[in-house]
């Protein structure tokens, strides 16, 4: 008897009988850790949260003053020149799209069932992901409300004033 | 495709017509918020590009999609709110079919709320 068989953790884990005490719960034995699980809670915390961000931003946008006649490039001007709004737009931004994302990733899954399909068609998901998160974050940290040398006329009341 | 043969109690029923419109609104929003995204993206271009395309949204055929956009996301979030109470509620899966129909009651009055408002901005003379 060489030292090595007297219960090692490599030892242990070849005999691979017993979990190690308060290892996660998982249904089937993978490699891949406890994603699918995080990925379930995600959509239900973030879909509570989208719901007053989604609603309270189409109350917004659409049932105060004129709604939907009244956005222009002065409307967002004064959206976006306050912090309140910059961070709820950011939060919405992420949250949808994160939510959105994984939820068309389920629908591939479900739908290509050929390997290379699937492969291609998440590929795509992520990269439109990354593009419009990349964008749409740039866009509302760069944002300048009162362009120099832009019309007066087109800009929030605040850039002349 | 899903491919379990034919004959269970939820294929074809409420429960079923639910998911697929779930499935269908989840699917139409994100693409809608991909556009959406990139057309904001304009107010860096200058204010004249960016109100030339929100134009575009303010048109009476557009007024009807964007009552078809919120119709999306009101019944997904409201359902979306359904399927949590059923994995969440002690006895949630028994009341599924009394929740969809709170779910449709409920939409029905917030368009009923909405659509009024939303189609004289669109269609009355401002
Ligand atoms: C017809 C309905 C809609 C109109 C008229 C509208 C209008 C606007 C406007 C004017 C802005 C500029 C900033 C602001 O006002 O906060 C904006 C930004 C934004 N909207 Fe909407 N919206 C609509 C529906 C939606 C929906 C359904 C979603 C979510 C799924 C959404 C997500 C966003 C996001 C994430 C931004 C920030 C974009 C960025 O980061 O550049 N919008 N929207
Ligand atoms: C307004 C608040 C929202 C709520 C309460 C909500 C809730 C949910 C819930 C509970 C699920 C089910 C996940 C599962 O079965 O495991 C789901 C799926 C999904 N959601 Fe949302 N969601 C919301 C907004 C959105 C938005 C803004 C988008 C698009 C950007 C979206 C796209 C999707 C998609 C594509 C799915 C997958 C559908 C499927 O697998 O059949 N949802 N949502």
């Amino acid at each position: 008897m060489t030292s090595a068989t007297h219960g090692t953790p490599a030892v242990a884990e070849q005999v691979g009988t017993l979990d190690a005490p308060r290892s996660p719960y998982m249904r089937k034995k993978t490699t891949r850790g406890n994603y699918e699980l995080y990925s379930w809670v995600f959509m239900r915390a973030s879909g509570v949260v989208l719901v007053v961000l989604v609603f309270g931003h189409l109350f917004v946008n659409l049932m105060v003053g004129e709604g939907v006649k009244a956005i222009d490039f002065a409307f967002v001007g004064g959206k976006w020149s306050s912090p309140f709004w910059q961070i709820w737009d950011l939060l919405m931004l992420w949250l949808a799209m994160i939510h959105g994302t994984n939820g068309l990733r389920t629908i591939i899954n479900d739908y290509a069932e050929r390997d290379v399909t699937r492969g291609v068609l998440k590929g795509l998901l992520y990269l439109a992901f990354t593009i419009v998160v990349v964008l749409g974050t740039l866009v509302i940290f760069t944002f300048e409300p009162c362009p120099v040398g832009a019309d007066p006329e087109l800009l929030a009341s605040f850039c002349t004033a | 495709m899903p491919t379990a043969q034919g004959g269970t109690l939820y294929r074809g029923r409420e429960g079923m017509w639910s998911w697929v419109a779930h499935r269908v609104t989840g699917f139409a929003i994100f693409f809608f918020l991909l556009v959406h995204v990139t057309d904001t993206a304009l107010v860096r271009v200058s204010p004249e590009a960016y109100n030339a395309v929100i134009g575009t949204y303010q048109t009476p055929i557009m007024g009807l999609g964007e009552v078809g956009l919120v119709a999306a996301i009101v019944f997904h979030a409201f359902n979306g709110i359904r399927i949590m109470l059923v994995d969440f509620l002690a006895n949630g899966p028994r009341y599924q079919r009394v929740m969809l129909w709170i779910v449709l009651g409920l939409f029905v009055v917030t368009m009923a709320g909405f659509l009024p408002r939303h189609l004289m901005n669109v269609f009355g003379g401002h």
